[in-house]
């Protein structure tokens, strides 16, 4: 009989698979696409160093994204100033409107999620947009199912406080996200003082 | 007079966007370096 799970193949062979994947929950750590894409190379090289402690037949996923984030939230705190940069593209798409049909323009939300603090846009990337259980979620995190869950709606509740709007209101966006971006560069700005 | 435009909830809108987020990664082509970053660690290890 023939196991589900070929126990033979170099899991490896399959990091190819998660890059996309990789790619887009470093962009909600980063907020930055080439930072995301540095994220992601650091990843794959320590993944692939490491590949022995995988076990075979597990989640592969959420394995590689356990040391995104942990490469991620390493790196960080070894480095915190870059965070000037990624604010600075963030200021270069201020003028960008609602969408003519009054729909949240995807470059405004970002703006505004990128206000969040690391545990919200993680929480919220992975069960709102990857599709993860919030038991894989909290794996991943290395926390309590609780936890995700309240760190999900918080983040939700927060993304609703900055957006301030009420359905159809979405002229109010622009501004809400302009002052926030504006907010979040003075913070910069004191910080680096 | 502008006419009123079907409109979803903030929620829909939240989580709409939050998969675009994600999903704009996931489909976008990945980038000649990280599939060359992989060529080359699979090279180094025939090598050994």
């Amino acid at each position: 009989m023939k196991s589900q799970v070929d126990m033979h193949k170099d899991p490896r062979e399959e990091i190819v698979e998660h890059l996309g994947s990789l790619r887009g929950f470093a962009l909600s750590l980063t907020r930055d696409g080439s930072a995301a894409d540095d994220l992601v190379q650091d990843t794959v090289i320590k993944a692939w160093k490491a590949i022995d402690q995988f076990q075979v037949g597990t989640n592969l996923r959420a394995w590689l994204f356990t040391i995104l984030r942990n490469t991620y939230y390493s790196g960080r705190r070894k480095s915190r100033r870059e965070v000037s940069d990624t604010d600075g593209l963030f200021a270069a798409t201020l003028s960008v409107k609602p969408d003519h049909d009054g729909k949240l323009a995807l470059t405004d939300f970002f703006k505004v999620f990128s206000q969040l603090p690391d545990e919200q846009r993680e929480a919220l990337i992975l069960v709102g947009a990857s599709g993860f259980a919030y038991e894989e979620a909290a794996e991943t995190c290395g926390v309590a199912v609780g936890t995700i869950k309240s760190r999900v709606n918080r983040g939700r509740k927060r993304l609703i406080e900055l957006l301030q709007m009420s359905d159809g209101e979405s002229i109010d966006i622009t501004d809400q996200a302009t002052l926030g971006v504006i907010n979040s560069q003075l913070a910069v700005h004191r910080y680096q003082d | 007079m502008e006419p009123k435009k079907p409109k979803s909830s903030i929620e829909d809108q939240i989580e709409e966007n939050l998969k675009k987020v994600y999903q704009q990664k996931v489909t976008e082509q990945v980038p000649d370096t990280l599939l060359e970053l992989i060529s080359k660690l699979r090279a180094q290890d025939s090598q050994q």
